[in-house]
C-alpha cells in the first residue's frame, strides 16, 4: 500500500492540499459573532440540562422524575464530553479569546485529566492518524485494527474487550492516557508516569465522589435511585462516545499507514492520510451534535481546529474536492458504519492466514 | 448589626455555600453556573457592567463600570485589563483608572482615547452602549499613589498620559479635602488644543477651589491650527524638560509621576537621572508596537524568552519554537504542524505572524501556538 492514491502525482496531490487551505482559509475569515453565540449557546443549554436533571434526580423516587433527570443528564453528559469538550480541548474556540472557553483552561467532566487527553489525542492520535505503531488510538494498545499489526492469541477475546470497554469507556481511556505501555517500553519515565497517576487520582476520585456519593447522599430518600441514574448516564454516554469514536476510524474501508509511509511526508500528502484514515457518519443536524459533530470526522481530521459547528457546512466541499482527485470519501449511516467496525474488530481477531479467507469481499 | 458586619457575614456564608457547591459542580465551578445567570456574578472570570459612557471632549470618554463579585480593587494610578468581545472575537485592551479606588460594588472609570487607526478604542468611545459586560483583569501596574502620599508632587502628562494622574488626583481629592499646607501638588500637561484636553474643566475648577493643587496647561497646535499649514508640524511646541522646570523651579524637591509619549519620558529620565533623582522619578509607557505589514521581507525580529532569560534572532520563516529549541529554551511541543495546540505560549509584548496565512497579530496576553508563528516584532514571550 502506499499513501498515495495511485494516480496522483505529488503536483496534483500539493493542488488538492492547496484547495483544502483554502477552504481552511474561507472559514478561519468567516468565523465571527455567530458561531460565538453557537457556542455560547451549547454552553447554556448543556450546564441548565445537567442543573435540571440534578434537580429532578433529587426526587428520584418518583418514576417520571428519575425517567426525565436520567435522560437531561444524558443528553447533559453526551454534549459536555463530545460537542464542548472535545472540541474546545482542540482548540476550536481559542480564537475568540475568551479565557472561559479556552483549550488551556478547560477541564471536562470525564476521568482522564484534560492535560493528559490533549497529549494522546490531540498530539499522537491526530498527527500520526491510523500509523500502525505510532497511532496508539488504532485498538487503544488492546485492540488489533490492521493487518499490519502483529496478531498474539490475546487477540482472539477482543470482540470481547471491545465490548466490555463500552459501558466504562472513560475509565479505560483514562487508564489508556497514562500511557504505561510506554513507561514499559522506556518511552515514558517512571517518575512520569506516577505523577500522571497521582493527577488521574485526583480528578477521577472528585468525579466519583460526584455522582456516587454527593449527589445521592443529598439525594435523601431518593439515594438509590439517584445513584443509579448517575451510574445510567455516565454508562449510556460512555457507550455513545465508544460508538461514535469507533465508527470514526475504524470502518473496514478505512486504511491504515506504515511508519515507512509517512516519511518526508508532505502537507498535501498528510491531508490525504487524514482523509483516507477517518469514516463519517450520516444523520440529522441534531445527531452531528450529540455526535460532537465527529460525525464529519474527515473534516474534524484534516482541521481539528476549526470550530465544530462549520464543518457540515465544508463536509460538502470537501467531498467535491475528493469526487474531483477521485479520492475515496468513506461516508455511511450510523448502523452501517458500526456493523463494519464490528466486522474488522471480529476479523483481525483472527491470525493473518485465517484472516485473509475471511476478508476476500473488501480490499483492506 | 451594623451594615458592614451583616455583609461581611453574607459573604462568609456565600463562600461557605460556594465550596460545598464546587463538590457538586466539579470540574467546573459554582461561577461557571452563576456566570450564566448574571457574568457580574462569576468570581473566576471577573467581568463589569457599563452603567454610563460619558464623552470627553472630541475622540475620548469615560466610561462608568460597575464591578462583579470578582473584583478585586485597585490603587491609584493602575490600568485594568479589559476584554471587549466585538465580532466573537474579545480583545484585551488596557486603560487607566480614573476613578480613586472604592469599596466592592462601587463603580469604576476607564477613560479612553479613540485610536482611529485601531480596532477597539472607537468602538469603546462611540457605539458601546450602556447594558455591555466587559471582563475585567485584575488591575495592574506600580505606577501608583504611595499610602500616604508624599507631601510634594510634580505630576507631568502629555495627551491621554493624564489618565492615571487623573486617578490619582482623584484620590488625594477625596482623602485631603481643603486642609491647607498638608500637601503640595503641581501638573503640568500638555495637549494638541485646549478642546483635547481631557478633564480640563475639572482641573481648572479643582484648581480653583484647593489651595494644595497648581494646573498648568500647555497647547500644543493651538497657533498652528490659526496660523496655517507653514507651521502645522509644531515638535518645537510640545512639552520640553526646560518647559517643565521653569514650570516647576523647585522640581528636584518634589516626587515626580510622568505619563506620556516615550520622547518626552526618555527626556525627563535624562534630565532626573543626571540630577541623581531617579529613585523620586516614577513614569508610566502605554505600550504602542506598531504593526508591520505582512508580506515577503518581512523582517523577524529580536525574541526575548522573558522567564529563562535567553534571547535570540528570529529567521522570518522559521517558527517560533525552533528558534526557542536553538537557542536552549524548554519550549513546549506537539504536533509541530499547527494542529494540537500543545506548543502554545502567552505572548508579553510585540506582534507575531501566522506563517500559514502571513496574517499578523498580537494583542498582549493572547497565546501564540509557536510551532506555526514567527516574529513579525521584537517579540517577549513568557517562557
Amino acid at each position: 500500500m502506499a499513501t498515495t492514491v495511485p494516480d496522483l502525482t505529488p503536483e496534483r496531490i500539493e493542488e488538492f492540499g492547496a484547495e483544502l487551505d483554502r477552504i481552511r482559509a474561507d472559514v478561519v475569515a468567516g468565523r465571527g459573532a455567530a458561531d460565538a453565540r453557537y457556542i455560547h449557546t451549547v454552553i447554556t443549554v448543556q450546564r441548565g440540562l445537567e442543573a435540571g436533571g440534578r434537580a429532578a434526580l433529587a426526587v428520584s423516587l418518583l418514576p417520571p422524575a428519575w425517567l426525565v433527570g436520567t435522560g437531561m443528564l444524558t443528553t447533559a453528559k453526551i454534549l459536555e464530553n463530545m460537542e464542548l469538550g472535545h472540541n474546545i480541548l482542540h482548540g476550536q474556540w481559542d480564537w475568540m479569546g475568551d479565557p472561559a472557553v479556552h483549550s488551556t483552561t478547560w477541564e471536562w467532566d470525564f476521568p482522564s485529566p484534560a492535560e493528559a487527553w490533549k497529549h494522546t489525542h490531540n498530539h499522537l492520535h491526530h498527527t500520526y492518524t491510523n500509523v500502525v505503531g505510532r497511532d496508539r488510538d488504532l485498538g487503544y494498545t488492546i485492540l488489533r485494527m490492521s493487518a499490519d499489526q502483529r496478531w498474539h492469541p490475546a487477540h482472539l477475546l477482543q470482540p470481547l474487550y471491545a465490548a466490555l470497554l463500552a459501558p466504562v469507556f472513560e475509565w479505560g481511556i483514562a487508564l489508556y492516557d497514562l500511557e504505561a505501555d510506554a513507561a514499559i517500553a522506556g518511552r515514558k519515565s517512571p517518575r512520569r508516569l506516577v505523577a500522571d497517576a497521582a493527577g488521574l487520582a485526583r480528578k477521577a476520585l472528585r468525579q466519583f465522589a460526584k455522582d456516587y456519593v454527593f449527589f445521592p447522599l443529598l439525594a435523601g430518600p431518593s439515594a438509590v435511585p439517584c445513584l443509579l441514574a448517575n451510574l445510567t448516564a455516565n454508562t449510556l454516554r460512555n457507550v455513545w462516545a465508544h460508538t461514535v469514536i469507533f465508527c470514526g476510524h475504524f470502518p473496514g474501508d478505512v486504511r491504515t499507514f506504515t511508519e515507512e509511509e509517512i516519511e518526508g511526508e508532505s502537507r498535501g500528502e498528510w491531508y490525504l492520510r487524514q482523509i483516507q484514515g477517518s469514516a463519517n457518519l450520516q444523520g440529522s443536524s441534531l445527531f452531528h451534535i450529540l455526535s460532537g459533530n465527529l460525525s464529519h470526522q474527515i473534516e474534524h481530521h484534516l482541521f481539528p481546529d476549526l470550530p465544530s459547528n462549520r464543518y457540515a457546512e465544508i463536509a460538502h466541499q470537501v467531498r467535491r474536492a475528493c469526487a474531483t482527485y477521485g479520492i475515496p470519501y468513506v461516508t455511511g449511516p450510523l448502523y452501517r458504519q458500526y456493523a463494519s467496525t464490528w466486522g474488522r474488530i471480529l476479523r483481525y481477531a483472527l491470525p493473518a492466514r485465517a484472516e485473509q479467507g475471511l476478508s476476500q469481499a473488501g480490499p483492506m | 448589626m451594623s451594615p458592614s458586619t451583616s455583609s461581611l457575614l453574607a459573604g462568609r456564608l456565600t463562600d461557605r455555600i460556594l465550596s460545598v457547591a464546587a463538590l457538586l459542580a466539579t470540574p467546573l465551578a459554582p461561577d461557571d453556573y452563576l456566570g450564566l445567570i448574571d457574568p457580574l456574578l462569576s468570581a473566576r472570570h471577573p467581568a463589569g457592567r457599563i452603567v454610563a459612557v460619558r464623552p470627553e471632549g472630541p475622540g475620548a470618554a469615560t466610561l462608568v463600570i460597575r464591578p462583579g463579585r470578582g473584583w478585586a480593587g485597585h490603587r491609584a494610578g493602575q490600568y485594568l485589563p479589559v476584554g471587549v468581545e466585538l465580532d466573537g472575537v474579545r480583545h484585551w485592551r488596557t486603560y487607566s483608572l480614573t476613578s480613586p479606588p472604592g469599596g466592592p460594588g462601587t463603580a469604576l472609570t476607564i477613560t479612553v482615547k479613540a485610536d482611529p487607526r485601531g480596532r477597539v478604542s472607537p468602538r469603546l468611545v462611540h457605539h458601546i452602549q450602556p447594558g455591555t459586560v466587559l471582563r475585567l483583569g485584575p488591575a495592574q501596574g506600580d505606577f501608583v499613589l504611595p499610602d500616604p502620599p508624599p507631601r510634594r508632587m510634580l505630576m507631568v502628562s502629555a495627551g491621554s498620559g493624564i489618565t492615571p494622574l487623573m486617578g490619582m488626583l482623584r484620590t488625594l481629592v477625596r482623602h485631603l479635602p481643603r486642609q491647607p499646607g498638608c500637601l503640595d501638588v503641581v501638573l503640568l500637561h500638555s495637549a494638541p488644543t485646549p478642546q483635547e484636553g481631557l478633564f480640563r474643566v475639572e482641573l481648572r475648577d479643582m484648581a480653583a477651589r484647593l489651595p494644595w493643587f497648581r494646573f498648568r496647561e500647555r497647547h500644543t497646535r493651538t497657533r498652528a491650527s490659526h496660523a496655517g499649514p507653514a507651521e502645522a508640524a509644531p515638535p518645537a511646541r510640545r512639552l520640553t524638560v526646560a518647559d517643565i522646570t521653569g514650570l516647576c523651579p523647585d522640581w528636584h524637591a518634589r516626587e515626580t509621576w510622568a505619563c506620556g509619549p516615550p520622547g518626552l519620558l526618555a527626556a525627563i529620565e535624562e534630565h532626573w537621572g543626571s540630577a541623581g533623582l531617579t529613585a523620586r522619578l516614577h513614569t508610566e509607557r502605554f505600550r504602542l508596537t506598531p504593526p508591520r505589514p505582512p508580506g515577503p521581507g518581512t523582517p523577524g525580529g529580536h525574541v526575548r524568552f522573558a522567564r529563562s532569560g535567553i534571547e535570540a534572532e528570529s529567521d522570518p520563516a522559521v517558527p517560533l519554537l525552533v528558534t526557542g529549541e536553538q537557542a536552549g529554551v524548554p519550549m513546549p511541543y506537539g504536533c509541530r504542524r499547527g494542529v494540537c495546540f500543545g506548543c502554545l505560549l502567552p505572548l508579553l509584548h510585540g506582534r507575531v505572524r501566522d506563517l500559514r496565512t502571513g496574517e499578523v497579530h498580537g494583542e498582549p496576553g493572547s497565546l501564540v501556538q509557536s510551532c506555526v508563528y514567527t516574529a513579525a516584532s521584537p517579540l517577549v514571550l513568557d517562557i
